[in-house]
């Protein structure tokens, strides 16, 4: 076990420096640069700005200094968007934001989203199948920002039922969460019905109904325990993605998180915050999936983790 | 009806629906019309080619498939439409797969220890890991295996914990299902043989379903002959393994290996024309007179009845 995680964080350290000398390069691909805007300043100062923040260097150069920097945990100060703020503070000031959204709209999604896939499953072939899978199907094909807007036009404007711009009192929640958490809700109901499927059809499901088990506790204890791999293996790189923040879903709420200003940072070139935010994400991700990886073991008995295979 | 009945079925049907397209269906009719009963203490043996229906009827039998007609008797009870769960208790079943059947993400205590949960049968937490461990002694396997899970297990093993499972509940009457056909010939002997001692220490009623008719007869005191869904024959196993009366029977038991070369080399082996038709489609009159080397035309016809054609001999053929 320690073995196997040990492994796991030396593979994620090398995926998380790829992925940072990657987001250097390409950013510096990106024509233009965090001091031009409309007024740009005389070449003169240009010079001076850009020799202060060591852009005037070559760019592997500038890389090599970022990353000794990064490894003794200083990510650098913002250029632009919050001038000579370390990138290290702004990030963990607006993730609990965007967090807060998140797991509203992750739990969500999984307490509607795994009964859906239950209930279809259980009615197969019914209207009531049929019925959610048209539902579920809409919403893994509706893009959030679409879903989003119309939901601000209905709630927002027409009916003035909830408010429409940033995180005010509790109803300011409910239009992005559900925004945020109507396409993984849609997936892993259709991930959960599949599954499901599989399972119900099992010999061991019929060796619990022989028992004298109740339906309802069949199908949540025995099926649903064997089928929730799949969705677990669908959750962590969700509850990464997810927790960041919705990038559209921020944007069109004007949510002060961190999707929004990942964005933001892109557009006004801040090379700093980029660059932060994307190794922000990136760890969180490769984190979650080693833990959804660890708790496969916990679901399922028969995965041996130190074989690195299943069954 | 008869007192000693523990089981009978009357014109037990069983028809699988499948859907054909928009509001079309088609019916597998995997059990059509079977009546017999089973004594309480004795083994009913059923045997017949795959795809027969043997397995539906077993599970048919037990309501973890629903009949489409026809009666269920549970010691003198209809149970074909009550609440289950107290028969559950007394009906169990061992399944063909052992490792299918158990549920991989519980251990083999909680598989059994569930069936004693939801009959209630254990007054303590004490006395329900007693009993666990008292089975799973019974079965041959010792008590530390009650914390491992079934794929730590052979498949010997694994059937040995499904059957420790099915006893669990102290039931009346097994449906074992081809319990032994998934495992090694030298294991088979070991289970049916514990499935035996059980028998007779515990005085259960068991339907002993197969394909093997030498393991079947070894076990059944009365050995029934499946074809396409028809129970064809029925009688005591040694007068129908000498004095078998329907055809099908009759090519059956001149397939079985003889251990003697002199007799098998003179023994004439009756081989049947053509495939198994589909239970979706199956032939009018009698369902076998497309094989039947006897066939006459009224077979063609006319549904052969089930008859006693000698004391608890029955077979349904019109040429007998």
């Amino acid at each position: 076990m320690m073995k196997f995680i040990a492994k796991r964080v030396a593979q994620a350290l090398i995926v998380i420096f790829l992925i940072t000398c990657i987001t250097f390069l390409l950013m510096n691909l990106v024509p233009g640069g965090p001091f031009l805007s409309e007024k740009s300043p005389s070449p003169q100062v240009l010079a001076a700005l850009e020799a202060k923040y060591g852009l005037d260097k070559p760019v592997p150069v500038q890389l090599k200094n970022y990353i000794v920097h990064a490894l003794q945990g200083d990510f650098g100060v913002s250029m632009k968007m919050q001038k000579n703020r370390p990138v290290g503070t702004i990030i963990m000031e607006m993730f609990p934001v965007s967090a807060k959204v998140g797991i509203i709209a992750l739990v969500g999604a999984v307490l509607i989203g795994v009964p859906i896939g239950c209930i279809a499953a259980y009615y197969r072939g019914t209207w009531i199948d049929s019925a959610l899978r048209v539902l579920t199907t809409i919403g893994v094909s509706i893009p959030g920002f679409v879903v989003a807007t119309v939901l601000l036009i209905l709630l927002g404007s027409t009916w003035k039922l909830l408010p429409t711009v940033g995180l005010t009192s509790w109803k300011s929640y409910i239009m992005p969460c559900f925004s945020l958490a109507f396409y993984p809700m849609c997936y892993i109901g259709r991930l959960a019905r599949s599954s499901m499927l599989d399972v119900i059809n099992q010999e061991y499901i019929r060796t619990a109904k022989a028992k004298g088990v109740p339906t309802f506790k069949i199908v949540f204890k025995h099926a649903l325990r064997n089928a929730f791999i799949p969705v677990l293996t669908y959750l962590g790189p969700l509850t990464a993605g997810i927790l960041t923040g919705g990038f559209v879903v921020e944007t069109v709420f004007n949510i002060p998180g961190l999707g929004r200003y990942f964005v933001q940072s892109i557009l006004n070139r801040d090379y700093p915050i980029i660059m932060g935010t994307t190794i922000f994400l990136a760890s969180f991700i490769v984190t979650m999936t080693l833990v959804v990886d660890i708790l496969y073991k916990a679901v399922d008995p028969r995965i041996d983790l130190a074989k690195g295979g299943s069954r | 009806m008869n007192n000693n009945d523990l089981i009978r079925v009357e014109n037990l049907r069983k028809y699988f629906s499948i859907k054909m397209g928009f509001m079309k269906y088609h019916y597998v009719q995997a059990v059509e019309d079977a009546n017999f009963s089973i004594k309480k203490g004795e083994t009913l043996g059923l045997v017949g080619e795959s795809g027969c229906g043997k397995t539906t009827l077993g599970r048919t039998i037990l309501r973890l498939h629903e009949p489409t007609s026809g009666k269920i008797f549970y010691d003198g009870e209809d149970i074909t439409n009550v609440r289950m769960l107290p028969y559950r208790r007394k009906m169990q079943i061992i399944f063909q797969d052992p490792s299918a059947s158990l549920d991989p993400r519980m251990t083999v205590g909680e598989t059994i220890g569930e069936a004693i949960d939801i009959h209630k049968l254990a007054d303590s937490r004490k006395d329900r890991s007693d009993r666990i461990h008292k089975l799973l002694t019974q079965v041959g396997l010792n008590s530390e295996h009650a914390n491992r899970y079934p794929h730590e297990f052979s498949g010997g093993q694994q059937q040995r914990i499904g059957i420790a499972r099915a006893l669990a509940v102290q039931p009346e009457f097994i449906v074992c299902d081809e319990p032994v056909s998934a495992l090694d010939v030298s294991i088979q002997s070991q289970i049916v043989n514990m499935l035996e001692d059980m028998q007779q220490e515990m005085g259960l009623t068991y339907l002993f379903i197969a394909h093997d008719i030498s393991v079947v007869k070894h076990i059944s005191n009365r050995i029934g002959v499946m074809y396409l869904g028809n129970v064809v024959e029925l009688a005591e196993s040694n007068e129908l393994y000498n004095n078998p009366l329907h055809p099908y029977t009759k090519t059956l038991m001149s397939a079985v290996p003889v251990p003697d070369p002199k007799i098998s080399r003179e023994r004439k082996r009756i081989i049947l024309e053509g495939d198994i038709p589909s239970p979706m489609n199956p032939p009018s009159g009698c369902r076998f007179h497309t094989r039947c080397p006897y066939a006459i035309s009224r077979c063609k016809e006319e549904i052969p009845a089930w008859r006693e054609l000698a004391p608890d001999h029955f077979a349904a053929c019109h040429i007998i």
